[in-house]
């Protein structure tokens, strides 16, 4: 019990960020601040120009939309690190569908379809089968990576171009790039879902509390199962989005690093590794606040190297912000 | 009767000695002013209700709490231990009622954890042999495999390595919670002996229960506590087990409980013989519209259980309900859709998720298809009005409240949902007694209003006050319910106990 018999002005403003849910995105958008001031002081001609505000939102757009998945998943105190793998499985799919004559839009929409199967998949051995989503996503995480390689005969499918492969091209369809479009469409109705529906809610209650959720009669079990679904199908739009980012190539080995580079982007935003807690607008700063990093260190000239060393401590970095955010609670 | 204050009579020092011990915890003196001793080859009893302080007490002497005030003394030295490390090491081990012992790991590895023996950085195996089959020779049982994983012997036998674990480490003292909550009969017999022989070998031994029978035939002394203070104690031999009740119950009932003429109805909740996995055996009750029904007994009778079960929680195993027009057993998610609403035992790690709002906690239950954060926080605040709940706003987060006002909003569900039948499990446990008291008034006001509330209360002035009838629960099995005014606490603590006449 935490009863201290004065709460100083500071203690009140806090709690009343807290309340507010600013604290939760308030270290994100200090960070990309910090972050755009920095590069832009190393770079003024390169790094302050709307051409790489818009670059960099379209380097998220893959990371962002495959985070956007699962902080529901995150929010509900599960983790999928299956996403990677889904992704790869999905640009094949399209691919081959692509070859198989289908129209483009409808292999976007095959390709959505087999990311939630994939998440199906995940769901139900969590679910039915009462397995630890970390050690099932761990599964499937080899196992939808080798479901990409026999599908796409391990190697990478060509197709002919078509208009999906202008998906994720920098020019401009009012104002901003299509896929940064298709992210921020995403965005919002993510919002909409966790804010204004039972579903969303029943996400919050069963991460903070799974059996407080069982007493209130909430089925939790369906709830998970249509979070890795839902998961799994942002996964999917996500490959389809990378598809096009490769050009129409169908990749078996892409992706390899999205599934902790989107966690890490959940996590930056404000979502907590225990449950209950989580953003959809921090998890998109968190992943712009990544690419930014990426995206600044190219231009600084960094070797690959170090972006990797740079980008993995942020990601500890940001565990032990979800461990500080957490403290005050038993 | 002798007082168990300790004067500079007895010629040489106890083994251990407690001097005005308390303990305050927030807003509640949890202890509040305890003296005991044991002596080297004795058996102390500790006996009291349920919240009497036992538990608090005993982790004070294994060093888990610090006492605000008072004094230790073992072997007449003074004894301050930081953790139940620092205790066991300086000669006092706690066996608990969920044993602490890690069940893939063998025998004599439990035995000699924390203190392992090593040759240079190695562990010294035949040492560690030794150590674990002489710790089993004194316990009399040196057929205990010191190779086998714990987790494969019986409750009986892992209780024995656990008490192992102490005696081989030296321990003079050793205090045992509950020990035969979880035993057979035939265990049972084979603990007393095993008693008997630490008691032998110079042992001093703390013993709680609430089976008084039990208290009777092992030890020869006794301490009762009460509401955080030693009351009395005595030689168990020159009192009755009605003596130790009314020690133990004897305090006056403040006026916390309005009592009006409940005009019970129609029956609306009827159990037949309802058994779950384990706990409960069996009970039957009927329970009506406009009335309050308490069910006492011990920690550990399969109350919650019942409750659990009724609720669609946990398994059922044999057993009708029938609840309004509804038969059979159903899952929460129905329960709620059929008007029965339940506020869990454990408010912490089920009750309430502590890190949502109190809004989100109050209408879990009952949210729409879609749902407005603005509507939900209109709605709420109507319940933290009428529950009176102290809060900044309905988007307070609900773990920054106080206990009791936490317990309000978990009630408040019940309310916004209008269920007609409410299960509380302990609905007043460690709450300030302002809550206390509006929950009263409350539970009154809702049985006057045509609704059924099922209350699971370990407070035994609390059930006279509140119910209209009581029926006691005692080892899995739930007695008949009788009208409050044909029934006194001792006759409860009675059947609680076992002791009384079973039906």
């Amino acid at each position: 019990m935490r009863q201290s018999a004065k709460t100083t002005p500071i203690q009140n403003t806090v709690a009343l960020a807290r309340r507010l849910g600013i604290l939760n995105i308030l270290g994100p958008i200090i960070g990309l601040v910090l972050v755009a001031v920095l590069f832009s002081a190393l770079r003024p001609h390169t790094f302050p120009t709307a051409a790489n505000a818009s670059q960099i939102l379209l380097q998220s757009v893959v990371v962002a939309v495959a985070a956007l998945g699962t902080t529901p998943i995150i929010i509900a105190a599960g983790i999928d690190i299956s996403i990677g793998a889904t992704i790869a499985v999905v640009s094949v799919a399209v691919a081959l569908m692509l070859n198989a004559h289908w129209p483009p839009l409808l292999a976007a929409f095959g390709g959505v379809g087999v990311g939630a199967m994939c998440g199906l998949f995940n769901g139900g051995c969590v679910t039915l089968l009462g397995l630890n989503p970390f050690i099932v996503t761990l599964g499937t995480f080899l196992a939808f990576r080798g479901v990409a390689d026999v599908l796409g005969d391990e190697s990478e499918v060509y197709t002919h171009s078509n208009w999906l492969n202008g998906l994720m091209n920098p020019a401009k369809a009012f104002f901003l790039p299509w896929g940064v479009w298709i992210m921020l469409v995403l965005a919002g109705l993510l919002i909409l879902v966790l804010r204004f529906t039972r579903f969303g809610r029943h996400i919050f209650a069963i991460g903070s509390n799974e059996q407080t959720a069982r007493l209130c009669g909430i089925a939790v079990n369906r709830v998970k199962i249509w979070l890795y679904i839902l998961g799994g199908a942002f996964s999917g739009i996500a490959g389809v989005l990378m598809f096009s980012n490769e050009n129409g190539t169908g990749d078996p080995t892409t992706s390899k690093n999205t599934p902790l580079t989107a966690i890490a982007a959940a996590v930056i935003g404000g979502a907590s590794l225990t449950g209950g807690q989580g953003s959809v607008i921090g998890t998109v700063i968190g992943a712009m606040f990544i690419m930014a990093i990426r995206n600044g260190c190219v231009q600084i000239n960094l070797p690959h190297g170090y972006q990797n060393i740079v980008t993995g401590l942020i990601i500890i970095v940001a565990v032990l912000m979800d461990r500080l955010r957490n403290r005050g609670k038993s | 009767m002798t007082s168990t204050t300790i004067d500079s009579t007895s010629e040489s020092a106890p083994l251990l000695r407690m001097v005005g011990i308390r303990k305050r915890f927030g807003a509640t003196q949890a202890l509040d002013g305890v003296n005991l001793y044991v002596n080297a080859g004795e058996v102390l009893a500790l006996v009291g209700e349920n919240g009497a302080g036992k538990s608090t007490l005993m982790k004070t002497l294994s060093g888990a709490h610090r006492p605000d005030e008072g004094e230790m003394f073992l072997q007449g030295r003074p004894y301050q231990p930081r953790d139940p490390m620092d205790a066991r090491r300086q000669g006092v081990a706690m066996i608990y009622q969920e044993l602490s012992l890690a069940p893939h790991l063998s025998v004599m590895e439990n035995i000699v954890l924390g203190m392992e023996p090593r040759r240079g950085p190695l562990m010294a195996w035949r040492t560690i042999r030794q150590i674990a089959r002489k710790a089993m020779e004194q316990l009399g049982r040196p057929d205990i495999p010191v190779d086998a994983p714990v987790g494969r012997l019986s409750i009986a036998d892992r209780q024995l390595v656990e008490i192992g674990r102490a005696t081989a480490v030296g321990c003079k003292v050793v205090v045992l919670d509950e020990p035969t909550s979880s035993l057979t009969s035939r265990d049972i017999e084979g603990l007393f002996t095993l008693i008997c022989r630490l008691r032998e070998q110079g042992h001093g031994i703390i013993y709680i229960s609430h089976f008084l029978e039990e208290v009777k035939e092992i030890a020869s002394r006794f301490t009762v506590l009460r509401d955080g203070k030693s009351v009395g104690g005595g030689t168990t031999a020159e009192v009755s087990t009605d003596d130790i009740i009314s020690l133990m119950v004897g305090r006056q009932v403040e006026d916390l409980y309005p009592r009006s003429t409940h005009q019970p109805g129609e029956v609306i909740l009827t159990i037949d013989n309802l058994a779950g996995k384990v706990k409960p055996a069996s009970a039957s009750l009927s329970l009506h519209r406009g009335e309050v029904l308490g069910i006492a007994g011990l920690v550990g009778a399969g109350r919650t259980e019942l409750v659990r079960a009724l609720f669609g929680l946990d398994p059922v195993r044999t057993g009708e309900v029938k609840l309004g027009i509804h038969t059979g057993h159903a899952s929460p998610a129905h329960r709620w859709s059929q008007g029965m609403g339940m506020v869990s035992e454990d408010r912490k790690t089920e009750g309430l998720a502590l890190g949502l709002s109190i809004a989100d906690n109050l209408t879990l239950s009952r949210l729409r298809r879609f749902v407005s954060p603005s509507g939900l926080a209109m709605e709420s605040r109507h319940w933290i009005d009428v529950m009176a709940v102290r809060c900044n706003g309905p988007t307070q987060i609900i773990g920054d409240l106080s206990g009791g006002n936490q317990q309000k909003v978990a009630i408040g569900r019940l309310l916004h949902h209008g269920v007609d039948v409410l299960l509380l499990d302990e609905p007043t446990r460690g709450i300030d007694v302002g809550s206390k008291a509006q929950i009263y008034k409350l539970i009154d006001e809702l049985a006057l209003d045509g609704k059924a509330v099922l209350l699971v209360s370990s407070y035994l002035p609390e059930l006279m006050g509140v119910c209209d009838r009581v029926a006691v629960m005692c080892r899995g099995v739930l007695g008949p319910a009788h009208p409050v005014k044909e029934i006194t606490e001792e006759q409860i603590m009675l059947e609680a106990t076992g002791a009384g006449a079973t039906p």
